[in-house]
């Protein structure tokens, strides 16, 4: 590799974005060649300070509102719109009016019960053939909690960034004692603690915060079968990731990338007490 | 013309309704079911659409403000992406909602763009205007303004929209290089360059303006 070489391809290396070979090739031109190493390292700085300088535009709450007036507003009208569209419907058939009691609308209501049948038979089916596992409905209700806490104003019920404050609150208020740390140090400040329900009991959230996003942690304890391989999924944007110890199931839930996810997850396990 | 049509749509409906009513309670009572269940269903789509989409909101909101510069403008687009999202969101069959809505949100924000200010997005960086050459700001330069933010906006600000829009990608919805190829439109082999033409174009200006200032 040559500078020429370094030079185009180090934003793709600075953003971890290159092929594991290319990647190593600049991690060796960048330990033989200063001039390289220095100007990687400014650029490196001038990203970071993007990252940290450049403000995120947070939606006003008004305009959550506005959107969602203005969408059950465009459902209002939906309606109107198909009493609207029957008329040509008539004026193509103007003589439909007295003979329709015998055949036309019993036919039309025929088609419609096929209609259902199918849908019916169709879904049964469809239900059958992809079951979606255990996982899947979990996910479901992970994302929709993640998702309600950030949308209602309800992200924690103690907000605080001191593991020593949030962790008595969640002993209290649950029948286990989730571990609970703060990884400012990491770059993933605690914002704070809350309760949800998962899986059909009481879990405790622990929120993190990661350059604006945030990250739901929810911790249960584990039922003594559980599996501990981790486990990744992701859907609607969402990235969750799961893994176990002996003692808690962990479910992280957030929109950051899968690489901030797995960092801290590796940060949480390295500062929570194994068993 | 328009008018007068309608009239008679509404005489035919009127007449219809009337005489189905006398002649078949069952039509009626099959229409009111079927509207019932219409009404069922779209309440239930809104109910999985809000669910899915509005998480993503303040991404929504920070990249149209980044496109346009301007609140009101931004917040408009924001409402109009959103009603677009909701009319064809039967097509979006799961999978990244995120970089679905971005995409509604970025296609909104050029339509009006290329409407209001043509202008925007034909201006090419000034080189002459804002220094070129390979100056390099010292990092520590950089970090150690306290108005540091402050001028990062403005230098981001100064950029053509296409740059504008991928450090927003990046560096704050921390997009892969493969959502902002989907999300911008272009191949992925272009998203690294174009970071690359945008990190140096923000480099250069932070140069010049901090060259100004001494």
């Amino acid at each position: 590799m040559n500078c020429e070489q370094c030079k185009n391809l180090m934003d793709g290396y600075l953003d971890r974005e290159l092929d594991l070979i290319t990647n190593q090739k600049i991690e060796q031109h960048l330990r033989d060649c200063r001039n390289c190493d220095q100007a990687y390292k400014a650029h490196g700085s001038l990203v970071r300070a993007i990252r940290d300088g450049a403000p995120y535009y947070k939606a006003p709450a008004k305009l959550r509102e506005r959107i969602q007036s203005s969408l059950r507003q465009e459902i209002a009208k939906k309606p109107v719109r198909n009493v609207e569209d029957s008329p040509s419907l008539f004026s193509a058939r103007p003589r439909w009016t007295r003979t329709v009691s015998f055949g036309t609308p019993w036919s039309g209501l025929a088609l419609a019960a096929a209609i259902v049948f199918a849908a019916i038979i169709t879904f049964n089916l469809m239900s059958r053939l992809q079951r979606p596992g255990n996982d899947q409905f979990l996910a479901t209700q992970l994302i929709a909690s993640h998702a309600r806490s950030l949308m209602a104003n309800h992200l924690t019920d103690v907000a605080s960034s001191d593991q020593h404050t949030v962790k008595p609150w969640l002993d209290t208020k649950l029948d286990f004692a989730p571990p609970v740390v703060d990884l400012s140090s990491e770059g993933f400040p605690l914002i704070g603690g809350r309760l949800d329900y998962l899986d059909n009991r009481p879990v405790a959230a622990l929120v993190y915060e990661r350059r604006k996003h945030f990250i739901n942690l929810f911790v249960w304890p584990a039922s003594s079968d559980a599996a501990t391989a981790p486990k990744t999924i992701t859907r609607q944007g969402y990235q969750l990731l799961h893994w176990a110890d002996s003692d808690f199931n962990y479910w992280a839930v957030s929109d950051v990338n899968a690489n901030d996810l797995q960092t801290f997850k590796q940060q949480f396990e390295t500062r929570t007490p194994h068993h | 013309m328009a008018s007068s049509k309608n009239v008679m749509a509404l005489q035919l409906k009127e007449e219809h309704a009337c005489e189905s009513a006398d002649s078949d309670p069952k039509i009626v009572k099959f229409a009111i079911v079927k509207k019932r269940q219409e009404d069922h269903s779209l309440e239930v789509g809104l109910a999985s659409f809000e669910d899915a989409i509005l998480p993503h909101l303040d991404a929504a909101h920070n990249l149209a403000r980044w496109l346009l510069r301007n609140e009101q403008d931004a917040q408009d687009v924001v409402q109009e992406a959103y009603l677009r999202a909701f009319k064809s969101f039967a097509g979006f069959h799961g999978g990244n909602g995120r970089a679905w809505l971005l995409t509604i949100v970025r296609n909104t924000s050029y339509t009006l763009l290329k409407k209001n200010r043509a202008v925007d997005l034909t201006t090419t960086f000034d080189e002459e205007i804002h220094g070129s050459g390979d100056e390099v700001v010292s990092p520590v330069t950089i970090l150690e303004r306290s108005d540091n933010a402050e001028l990062i906006k403005e230098a981001m600000d100064h950029l053509p929209a296409e740059f504008r829009e991928i450090l927003a990608l990046r560096h704050q919805e921390g997009l892969s290089y493969k959502e902002i190829a989907e999300i911008a439109q272009i191949p992925p082999g272009t998203v690294m360059s174009r970071l690359a033409r945008a990190r140096t174009k923000l480099r250069e200006y932070l140069a010049a303006r901090m060259g100004k200032e001494k």
